[in-house]
Order: structure tokens, then sequence, then C-alpha cells
């Protein structure tokens, strides 16, 4: 049981259900062969560094997950196969990289948690700011 | 007639325009070691684009100073990440 991490690009033409449904069906690839998902991280639309397929951007998904070696080949004809799929790279894990991963987790957590609740104190400074004389205002919007 | 005199006093000694930089020889040490990073990864360009010049090119060791161990693991990080086109292969100004 090797730890693995694959990494792919979908065209963004694609809906985002459409999206969902190919990333669900990669995912069930792995599941079906005896991999168990460790983590699952989608960046979104991103700019490409140079176009594929003539597209400039490309929906990226990470995915890590154990299993036997077999698993990567069936993975990776599945990704051949689906034209939606424009780049992948699967990449197995040693110990200091699975380390690195598991810390990179918690780290993009955070961050995440963080903009979250950024997002949640925008939403409430605006309201406030109504309310108050316009001095109050510029500093809420730094907060 | 000129010349003459005045190539045999140049041949003596030779000044420079500019005073000869000697630079001092900063000592390169490798920043992996040093920070005790063991994996480098291919996931984040940014730190990756430390190690590459304004074209996107891989910078040397003399420049960085890493040692061959982690030279060849930033290599194929960028190699990796510039398949994943998260880094360029060829670009102009990319800092």
């Amino acid at each position: 049981m090797n730890k693995y991490e694959t990494v792919f690009i979908l065209t963004p033409v694609l809906s985002d259900d459409q999206m969902k449904e190919t990333v669900e069906k990669f995912k069930k690839v792995l599941t079906d062969n005896g991999g168990t998902i460790e983590n699952e991280e989608n960046w979104g639309l991103r700019k490409l560094a140079y176009p594929i397929e003539n597209k400039n951007t490309g929906f990226y998904t990470l995915i890590e997950f154990n299993g036997e070696p077999t698993i990567v080949n069936k993975l990776e004809t599945a990704f051949r196969r689906d034209e939606k799929v424009i780049r992948f790279l699967t990449f197995r894990l040693d110990k200091y990289a699975a380390e690195y991963a598991i810390k990179r987790r918690a780290v993009r957590k955070a961050k995440q948690e963080e903009r979250a609740a950024q997002e949640a104190a925008a939403q409430e400074a605006p309201v406030v700011a109504e309310e108050a004389p316009k001095a109050e205002e510029a500093p809420a919007a730094e907060a | 007639m000129a010349q003459e005199q005045m190539r045999p006093n140049n041949q003596g000694e030779i000044r420079y325009l500019t005073p000869l930089s000697v630079d001092t020889r900063k000592k390169k040490y490798c920043r992996f070691k040093r920070s005790g990073i063991k994996y480098i990864d291919y996931k984040d360009p940014e730190f990756l684009k430390k190690f590459l010049n304004e074209q996107g090119k891989i910078l040397p060791r003399r420049i960085t100073g890493t040692s061959l161990k982690f030279q060849r693991r930033v290599a194929k990080a960028v190699k990796r990440a510039r398949h994943l086109a998260l880094l360029p292969y060829v670009t102009d100004l990319m800092k």
C-alpha cells in the first residue's frame, strides 16, 4: 500500500456539475480498485502558464490516495480515455513527501478558515459602516 | 611616433578604467541543508520561481549554491511543475 497523489487538469469548457461528475468518476475508479482516498482538493479555475490544446485556463484537482501499485495504471488509462482531462501527473509520496502533504493540508485548512472568517467579517463590516458616520468606515474597511 | 611612446608605457602597467572589484567571496550555502527542508513540492510555483531566471530557465548551482542532491530535486520538481503548466517552459520577464 503506497501513498500517491495525482493532479489533473480538466478543460474549462465544462459546466460545474460536469466537472464534479468527472472528479467523482475518477474517485470511483480509485475506490473500485481497492484504493482509499485520503484528501481531495480542487484549486478551481487557474490560468495555465502556457496554452494546452489552445486553452488558457484549466480546472485543477488534486487527489491524495493510498493503494496498490497496480491501481496507478488503471487510473492513468482512465485519464487517457477521458478527453475532458487535458493533463495529469501521478506521483508516489515518499516519507518526507507524505509528512509535507499532511503539513500542507493543515496550512491550507487554516488559510481557508481564515479566509472564511474574513469574508464573514467583511459581510458584517458594511452593515456597521452604514449606521456609523463616514470616518468610522475607513478603519472598518482596513480591519 | 606618438603611438610608439604610448605603447611601451602601456605595456608596463595597465590602468583599468574602473577599479578591479574583487568581489568578496560570500560563502555560498545550500539553503535546503541549512533550513532542513527535506521535500521540494512541485505544486507550489512561488517557491520554485526562486530557482528560475527571468526566462523561466533553471538557475545553475554555481549561482544558487544548492548542493547536488537538492539541485536534482529542484530540477525534477520544476520539470513536473512545467508539465502541469504551473510554470512556463519559456517566457520573458516572468518575475
